[in-house]
């Protein structure tokens, strides 16, 4: 993809992350599972399109980029900050911005740079935070949330379940194909 | 190496610090936390309003000097929670005339569409809200979105034609500023902090 498409591409998802957030802002398995992922997409593809303009000594390893989407999303995570972003405009374009330039664009300038083992831990840490997330969610008798209903509460519980097995699978189903067994096989063939 | 892990360790404390802030000292993650929290030590001032009773009369929302008043938002069509709610609140005006007298009761209605003064006293009657130290009331139409604002409470339709809300015994002073948030269910909490400003 050409640096202008990606650009294009993440200011398309970016507008139609703000303008539909009525409707992705309705229920918070939405809010969290679609409006979230298509504003870090938007950033990461932005990002990505500028990046070379920063590559730098101060994100060796992708350290520093990686930390700043971590925080960021931590940040947006918190219950009452997802209830701001509803209830205010203002809040909700903080937001927009900042899931894509910090963690989507975070993502972008780090991930490439990681260490292997880095990003495994990472990969692991977001699926036990998301397994954890859905238990939380599944169980709490009370509305974390005052934007939320506690059913669409217990909805988003499930989903989370639903993305950490969804991304144990694409990131374990690969590592089948890289054992020493198998690559010996496709030499030999 | 050195840039990456000056970076790093300004990005941990950064973030550490906004997170720290964010939870007012990692005490608040929910709004509701939150709004309790901010109203303990701010003491935020609400707006007055003319309220109509269940009997049609006029009432003022701030209370009368020397007064405190309980306050808790309700909707007279909701078929549970606010019942349950209205059961506890009847506990609290049980405990007035002993423990404190100066304490006054509203239920605020946030439906004023639906809650004319005959769904108010129905309620009322329900709960026996006797109309002086308990009463069952609705604001304008006009001033209901800026109290709800000021008191921090959000409405939202619960799919089934009713709401679904941050419920709480709201207590303001007598000089009209918000000054605790307790659950409706704590009776004593809501007693203690009326007798606190009572004194």
């Amino acid at each position: 993809m050409s640096r202008a498409t990606q650009i294009l591409a993440g200011a398309g998802l970016l507008a139609l992350a703000l303008l539909a957030r009525g409707w992705f802002e309705a229920t918070p398995a939405r809010h969290m599972l679609l409006q979230y992922p298509l504003l870090i997409a938007a950033g990461a593809l932005i990002v990505g399109a500028l990046a070379h303009f920063y590559a730098g000594a101060w994100n060796r390893g992708g350290v520093a980029s990686l930390l700043t989407a971590m925080f960021a999303m931590a940040f947006w995570m918190l219950p009452r900050m997802v209830d701001a972003s509803v209830a205010a405009l203002p809040v909700d374009i903080a937001k927009a911005a900042s899931l894509a330039v910090l963690v989507g664009g975070g993502l972008r300038l780090g991930w490439p740079h990681a260490h292997p083992l880095l990003q495994a831990v990472l990969k692991a840490k977001a699926v036990s935070m998301l397994g954890i997330l859905a238990f939380l969610y599944t169980h709490a008798p009370e509305r974390l949330c005052n934007a939320y209903l506690l059913d669409d509460q217990q909805r988003l519980g499930e989903m989370f379940l639903l993305a950490a097995l969804v991304l144990a699978a694409l990131w374990i189903v690969p590592l089948f194909g890289l054992s020493p067994h198998a690559s010996r096989t496709r030499t030999e063939t | 190496m050195r840039a990456a892990l000056i970076a790093s360790t300004l990005v941990l404390t950064t973030g550490i610090g906004v997170l720290w802030q964010a939870t007012d000292e990692g005490r608040a993650l929910t709004t509701e936390t939150a709004r309790r929290i901010n109203v303990a030590e701010t003491l935020p001032h609400v707006p007055d309003a003319i309220l109509e009773t269940m009997t049609g009369a006029h009432l003022q929302l701030h209370p009368q000097p020397g007064q405190v008043t309980a306050i808790e938002f309700i909707y007279t069509t909701c078929p549970t929670i606010c019942q349950s709610a209205g059961a506890d609140f009847a506990r609290l005006r049980d405990a007035v005339a002993a423990t404190a007298p100066g304490l006054r009761l509203i239920s605020l209605s946030f439906d004023p569409d639906t809650d004319d003064p005959e769904h108010l006293a129905t309620y009322g009657d329900w709960h026996e809200a006797d109309g002086v130290i308990w009463t069952v009331a609705r604001p304008s139409r006009a001033a209901l979105p800026r109290l709800l604002e000021s008191f921090g409470v959000t409405v939202i339709p619960d799919g089934w034609g009713g709401y679904v809300h941050n419920t709480a015994i709201h207590i303001v002073n007598s000089e009209g500023r918000l000054a605790a948030i307790v659950d409706p269910d704590d009776i004593d909490g809501a007693l203690a902090a009326a007798r606190r400003l009572l004194k």
